[in-house]
């Protein structure tokens, strides 16, 4: 029995991924342990977003696996064909351990904030409604819009829904929480805001995985970085040695260049 | 005789014949409405299948049945079925032209068209589902019915009321045509009326009147819903 402790919450093995011929990710492999926070960076069409969506089968990879606490994925990877995974209740179990924060949000439009925090509680993890809306209540006063509960989502700012976004996910009890560049739809200074939620998160001790541009809050926060390039990892390590010694050139001129 | 008198419900009024009439209308229009919704909605799965075969049934079936006269239509399905219906009972002796039944007949006609119609609705209001909130219940972990009921149908249907109401509109409007055939709904009630009473301006008037009133009162049902399901989404002021 390996140690419970120390299984990592998520274990991605040489995973490829193409779209028809052209191959985006060429055998990545990134563990995240227990209380890790990953960033990875890297330009547009390195495949850092397909990878983060390969961990909850939002893309399907096309060799390699994907392990969740320990659990793999089955997968049915025959060549010429789509890959697939075979148990989607197994997928649909372990997505909801895997909660996902989107670039432009997506919350649920015809639902209220309060509706959008509990509808994968109840309908998907089947708990009760008037715990949900009571812990609901309490995550969005926890990232400052408790007055927004019955609105809904378009009437809210681009910060304020990332921030429902973030709650929605927390009210899943995820063990794993998938940051897809929650902060690139964001006007500049609404940025703020969405990434102090994000650093209470990190301060906390949660496992998370986050595609980012904000090489500020990378370098904070992350205790690890990972440099995604033309799909292969360029660099990986923690953030105050790969910030300060990079030892890929890429590396080196993609912080250099606006950051 | 005076309108009142005309259209009351005293012994030579016929009231109670243009009341008869309009549920008449009523009744074939709801049952072909409802017969459309189901083609509307196959056609529109069809049309998203990945099935070749499936797609061009489906384009098909839409191009010709808004492509022809709603009136010619009508006229195949009554005389289609009124020659099976006779060849079949030529076999048990019976002689000459039997005619199909007016109600089923009228109302599967107009199911066929309005179901043409609807099933661009339907097929719009899909190509319009936000991909990322779809996107996002799978993510959370949403089996693909769970996601159909709480996702997409409340979503689907913003966008679908509006044009269901027109195809309704369209619908009471082709129902007129059924007299043709002989059911007795306001059109033929008014055509009856107006020839054996020489009375013919007082009952097309009161025909429009009561085809107005029936898209007056579904038309502020059609609102409710519609006001109903936009809940969230925000407007241009």
């Amino acid at each position: 029995m390996p140690d419970p402790a120390k299984t990592p919450a998520v274990q991605l093995s040489n995973i490829r991924k193409s779209y028809g011929e052209h191959e985006v990710l060429h055998g990545v492999s990134l563990t995240a342990n227990e209380g890790d926070v990953i960033s990875i960076l890297g330009s547009s069409g390195s495949g850092k977003s397909t990878l983060l969506r390969c961990i909850n089968m939002l893309e399907v990879p096309n060799a390699g696996s994907v392990s969740i606490h320990g659990e793999a994925i089955t997968l049915d990877q025959k060549p010429g064909q789509p890959p697939r995974a075979r148990d989607m209740r197994q997928v649909n179990r372990l997505r909801a351990k895997a909660a996902m924060v989107f670039q432009s949000f997506n919350l649920w439009s015809h639902l209220t904030i309060l509706e959008n925090l509990i509808e994968a509680p109840v309908y998907v993890l089947k708990r009760d409604r008037k715990e949900a809306i009571a812990e609901a209540e309490a995550l969005l006063a926890r990232v400052g819009i408790a007055e927004k509960r019955h609105a809904y989502p378009a009437h809210l700012s681009g910060g304020q829904q990332q921030r429902a976004a973030i709650a929605r996910a927390l009210a899943m009890h995820p063990s794993v929480m998938l940051f897809d560049e929650p902060t690139s739809a964001l006007d500049p200074e609404l940025v703020g805001e969405v990434l102090k939620v994000m650093r209470d998160l990190a301060a906390e001790g949660r496992t998370m995985l986050i595609v980012t541009h904000e090489m500020g809050f990378a370098r904070d926060v992350s205790t690890r970085t990972v440099f995604l390039h033309n799909g292969v990892i360029e660099e990986e390590g923690a953030p105050a040695e790969v910030f300060e010694n990079p030892r890929s050139d890429r590396f080196r001129q993609f912080i250099s260049r606006d950051h | 005789m005076d309108y009142l008198q005309l259209m009351g419900f005293g012994p030579n009024g016929w009231g109670y014949g243009m009341l008869a009439a309009t549920g008449m209308t009523v009744a074939v229009a709801l049952c072909g409405y409802l017969i459309g919704s189901v083609l509307g909605s196959l056609g529109a799965a069809a049309a998203f299948s990945r099935f070749m075969p499936l797609r061009a049934i489906a384009g098909f079936y839409t191009t010709v049945l808004r492509g022809i006269p709603d009136l010619l239509v009508i006229y195949l399905f009554y005389f289609g079925s009124s020659s099976v219906i006779s060849a079949v009972g030529a076999l048990f002796g019976a002689e000459g032209f039997v005619g199909a039944p007016a109600f089923l007949t009228g109302a599967m006609a107009i199911g066929v068209v309005s179901g043409a119609y609807q099933m661009q609705v339907f097929r719009g209001a899909v190509l319009a589902l936000p991909k990322g909130e779809i996107e996002a219940a799978r993510a959370y972990g949403m089996p693909s019915f769970l996601l159909f009921r709480r996702i997409i149908l409340p979503q689907a249907a913003r966008f679908a009321i509006p044009g269901m109401g027109n195809v309704w509109q369209l619908v009471l409007k082709e129902s007129a045509l059924i007299s043709v055939i002989g059911l007795v709904e306001i059109m033929r009630q008014s055509q009856i009326g107006a020839g054996s009473t020489r009375q013919p301006f007082s009952f097309y008037l009161t025909a429009g009147a009561l085809y107005l009133l029936i898209t007056f009162v579904s038309g502020r049902g059609f609102r409710l819903a519609e006001r109903r399901a936009m809940r969230g989404v925000r407007r241009a002021a």
